[in-house]
């Protein structure tokens, strides 16, 4: 007989754990919804986000370092009419996204102790299930099963925003669903057509399937209408600054610290392996998307009255970072980009958690409304310029390590691309810092903010551990690089072999 | 002797069920109004008899009866036995409902029986006149059930345009079957099948015949361009009837396609596969982008039954085996949704209010988070969003349809998917992100919030594991069309 508390099964089921103990835990908190003792769900979801997060511990711990494949893989037949599997697996990139993902949902958790009064059951039951749903999308290795998770992931974003948002939040999260939608339901088309050439949805068979140049143009581009959606990419990024200013605080970091991630990954994870002829032939079209969100993005950022705004669309700039990195096909650029989606999970979360600590004690995003909250909040302040400088690309802290590697890789590529993204360096600085000027500096601008508190320990015990792992990260990034370097190198010479069938003309 | 003896123990479920009918007639007119939940009891009973010898004579050969009119397959077993399920469901969601406003008589389960006779009928005709005979019991039946409410003018209304459509419907279809007959010499759908190998598929009365019975179907199906009848009578009627209509007839029709279109015109495939193509496509326009227009769910839910029928004939028309295979998928799966959608909406109305608009769901969320959560599984189920069995059912249809070839017509499918999310969220947006207007305690009895329950977590649960209903839909298809 099975037992399934022994060690051995744990550890080869261990990304199964990783997916479903947090959906179980979030099942279980809904049980406990009662508004008038709000505080048992707390902790329950506390418990439960706390062992899901202990439960990917072992994915490091256990992790082979030379092995660039997937490992810890698992899987059954789940719906053998369809070949459809239930198959597990990580490699070096989707590991750290999967880590990140179990401790940005502690985070959450805590911030939105004293915070969300209404429904807290709903909400943290929705954080911790789209946390499961969210590890199943870096961890399958089968397309369905993956599409499956992609989809499902959206239901509990969708009422996030929709209940505990703010006052346009209908629209927003709408746009939210329909945008995400669209994209995914034409890489559903694609994933169908690959079935039926390869009779088969594991991902490693796609990887496999040669296909004439026209035909990766179209899979690449039905993938992209989907990643890039998801990253976002300009010029389909208008959902999330809606999305972000709408949504809870804790809907506004699991948006900027995971479900980007989401697209950056399946660009790794499919377009670029399975059509990787395609990815060459647009290379070009995606790193002019990539800088124009660089840049242009970063000029929008610049004007925003709003504070959650300008975060969004400095996420969205950093993002340009990471589609630059994969498109430049060389090792320095991936890493960095790689880099640079975990630093900017820390970095984006962090943000957002010191704007829903103004926000939680002044009700407002508008930069307008503050000035001087240095002289009232002086160790949030501290926090506040830590991250602001992080997000700018200080050296030292994590947001340098992936920029300065990305724009390394695209000088080798080509100057120009270098020139371009580095003025991120520049502009990223001025809308940040002009940002924490406007707030945190300057003479005490109102009643309000003279009458601010500073951090409460919960506050501060979030804002600390962020802090920490901002500065790890910069310092010493090398944990994160080791691990992702073997898969990096096995995905690049992959990549770099085309896929055209063999004795065709390309083109045809 | 031992012809007949056979011939009624293949018809033995039709039989009994016909019989109970009757019996329920007259047993209402012995009883008190108070015991009334006897008669309720003897239909659920004879549903389960039904199913019983159903399922205990079940054997994978086919066989036929009444000289070859009449056949007892794989495909019809299983979907006799999901027509019983069913109206198993309307039975228990409708009764509070029906006894709040004075319809808890025996004739509403006696005309419900008889359309089940109806529909049992349809499914295993297998020669036109059988078929022709059960459509017309389970449309007859089905009038007057809308019409059962007398004194309800938009019932009535309903009624009469249902009637009136519905006759000229059978009208064309008749007229089409004629003309089969008349270029093949028989109403077997064997013989047809058979005679039309050699025969000139160009010849102008078979192609005429052809059209006037696809268009019979398409009224019967609710397929764009014979949908006008489909919102106003979904909205008119009690929405017991509103149900029932959409739900169950939906599966007798799928095997009144197959046996006509699949079975006997196999030669004319490409012909009708061109016009299933067109009626799709246009279902699924007119069905989501009208849709997006409705203040009235039971109106709302009638567009977007349009646009499912839509999808179910993309299976169809891919005109394979696993075309149809998903195409049954499709339409069991549609037929749990809409069970599980009006249920909802009789399990908020009460005396004097019928929860059928969409604001009358606003709030849900705050009235009962149960009850919200059940009819979020529906809706994305219905949007075809995983992990719920909505998804699986469009997800088999396209890719049906993208292994028969037709690329874009999927991509458009899919375009359309997006509009009819849409719609389903807006319901979603109201019950949870809205505040209630009505405070009105929820009020229904246990039996049926418990089925309710159970009817919309199987939309999720049989999403997690479609693979059981697959295989049955498999079976009952690949045992019936070799």
């Amino acid at each position: 007989m099975l037992n399934y508390f022994s060690s051995d099964y744990f550890f080869s089921h261990i990304l199964s754990y990783s997916i479903w103990v947090p959906v179980l835990a979030g099942i279980a908190v809904l049980f406990t919804s009662n508004d008038n003792k709000p505080d048992t769900t707390r902790w329950v979801a506390l418990i439960g986000g706390l062992a899901a997060f202990l439960v990917t511990i072992p994915l490091y711990t256990h992790f082979n370092f030379a092995d660039g494949g997937f490992q810890f893989q698992e899987g059954f037949n789940w719906i053998p009419a369809f070949h459809i599997n239930y198959h597990l697996g990580a490699d070096g990139i989707a590991i750290p996204l999967i880590m990140l993902t179990s401790f940005t949902t502690v985070i959450v958790i805590i911030s939105a102790w004293q915070v969300i009064e209404k429904r807290v059951a709903q909400y943290m039951a929705s954080f911790l299930i789209m946390s499961g749903l969210m590890i199943g999308v870096f961890s399958a290795l089968d397309a369905i099963l993956y599409y499956v998770f992609w989809e499902a992931m959206l239901i509990p974003m969708f009422l996030v925003i929709g209940i505990w948002g703010g006052p346009n939040r209908v629209y927003a999260t709408i746009k939210f669903f329909l945008y995400t939608l669209l994209g995914s339901l034409l890489m559903l088309v694609a994933f169908i057509y690959l079935y039926m050439n390869t009779n088969s949805f594991e991902i490693v068979d796609f990887y496999n399937y040669q296909m004439p140049l026209n035909v990766q143009i179209l899979i690449f581009l039905a993938f992209f209408a989907a990643f890039a959606v998801k990253i976002p990419m300009w010029p389909v990024h208008t959902w999330l600054p809606d999305a972000h200013v709408e949504a809870p605080t804790g809907g506004s970091v699991v948006l900027a610290a995971i479900a980007l991630k989401l697209g950056g990954y399946s660009f790794l994870r499919f377009a670029m392996p399975i059509a990787p002829d395609a990815a060459h032939y647009l290379s070009g079209f995606m790193i002019t998307l990539s800088l124009i969100a660089i840049v242009y993005i970063a000029l929008v950022a610049l004007v925003q009255k709003d504070m959650k705004k300008l975060i969004a669309y400095s996420s969205i700039s950093h993002m340009g970072f990471v589609t630059l990195g994969f498109f430049i096909f060389n090792n320095l650029g991936l890493e960095g980009a790689i880099v640079q989606m975990v630093s900017h999970g820390f970095i984006s979360a962090a943000m957002f958690l010191c704007v829903g600590v103004l926000y939680d004690r002044v009700h407002s995003r508008e930069i307008k409304s503050y000035g001087g909250v240095a002289n009232t909040m002086p160790t949030f302040a501290a926090f506040a310029v830590l991250f602001a400088m992080a997000n700018s690309g200080l050296p030292g802290t994590s947001g340098f390590v992936g920029e300065f590697m990305v724009i390394l890789g695209a000088i080798q590529e080509n100057f120009w691309y270098a020139f371009l993204a580095s003025f991120t360096l520049i502009f990223g600085a001025a809308y940040t810092l002009w940002m924490v000027k406007r707030v945190f500096y300057g003479e005490i601008a109102n009643a309000k903010v003279a009458a601010l508190k500073d951090l409460c320990q919960r506050e501060f015990l979030i804002l600390a551990i962020l802090a920490v792992m901002v500065l790890a990260l910069g310092i010493y990034p090398q944990p994160l690089t080791d691990m992702t370097n073997a898969t990096v190198t096995q995905l690049l010479s992959h990549l770099m072999q085309s896929k055209l069938p063999v004795g065709l003309p390309s083109g045809l | 002797m031992e012809n007949i003896r056979y011939d009624l123990i293949t018809a033995l479920p039709e039989i009994i069920i016909v019989s109970m009918a009757m019996f329920i007639l007259l047993a209402d007119l012995f009883l008190k109004p108070a015991n009334r939940i006897a008669i309720y009891l003897l239909a659920q009973v004879t549903l389960l008899i039904a199913a019983y010898i159903t399922f205990t004579t079940h054997v994978p050969s086919v066989s036929y009866a009444f000289t070859n009119s009449f056949v007892d397959d794989a495909m019809s077993d299983v979907l006799k036995l999901m027509i019983y399920l069913g109206t198993s469901l309307i039975f228990v969601y409708s009764r509070q409902y029906i006894q709040q406003r004075d319809m808890y008589r025996g004739e509403f389960y006696a005309l419900t029986l008889f359309s089940v006779v109806g529909m049992m009928i349809m499914v295993s005709g297998q020669s036109m006149l059988t078929l022709y005979i059960g459509l017309e019991l389970l449309s007859l039946s089905l009038y007057a059930l809308v019409a059962l409410d007398r004194d309800n003018a938009k019932a009535t209304e309903a009624a009469m345009k249902y009637f009136v459509l519905g006759a000229l419907a059978s009208g064309m279809l008749l007229y089409g079957m004629s003309m089969i007959y008349g270029m093949t010499g028989s109403l077997n759908i064997a013989e047809i099948s058979g005679a039309l190998i050699g025969a000139d598929k160009l010849h102008s009365v078979l192609i005429l015949g052809l059209v006037f019975i696809v268009s019979g179907l398409a009224f019967k199906l609710g397929a764009v361009p014979f949908q006008m009848w489909v919102p106003d009578v979904y909205e008119g009627s009690p929405t017991a009837m509103t149900m029932l209509i959409s739900s169950v007839p939906k599966l007798a029709a799928f095997a009144f396609v197959i046996r006509l279109l699949v079975q006997a015109l196999p030669s004319l495939a490409i012909d009708w596969q061109q016009m299933l193509m067109f009626m799709a496509v246009l279902s699924i326009i007119i069905g989501n982008i009208t849709a997006i227009a409705q203040t009235n769910l039971k109106r709302m839910l009638a567009y977007s039954t349009i646009s499912h029928i839509g999808f179910m004939m993309y299976g169809l028309m891919s005109a394979s085996t696993n075309g149809f295979v998903y195409a049954m998928f499709y339409i069991v799966s549609y037929v749990l949704m809409t069970l599980a959608g009006f249920g909802m909406i009789m399990l908020l109305s009460r005396k004097g209010f019928e929860a059928d608009k969409l604001d009358d769901l606003k709030g849900l969320n705050q009235r009962s988070p149960w009850h919200a959560f059940l009819m979020l599984i529906v809706m994305f189920s219905m949007a075809g969003v995983p992990p719920t069995l909505g998804f699986y059912a469009k997800f088999s249809v396209l890719q049906a349809a993208l292994q028969a070839g037709y690329l874009w017509l999927v991509v458009f499918a899919v375009l359309m998917a997006v509009i009819g999310a849409f719609y389903y969220l807006r319901v979603i947006k109201m019950m949870y992100f809205d505040d209630p207007v009505d405070h009105h305690p929820i009020e229904a009895p246990v039996d049926m919030r418990i089925v309710l329950g159970v009817n919309s977590l199987a939309l999720l649960v049989i999403g997690l594991m479609p693979e059981k209903l697959m295989e049955l839909c498999i079976y009952a298809i690949t045992r019936s069309l070799s």
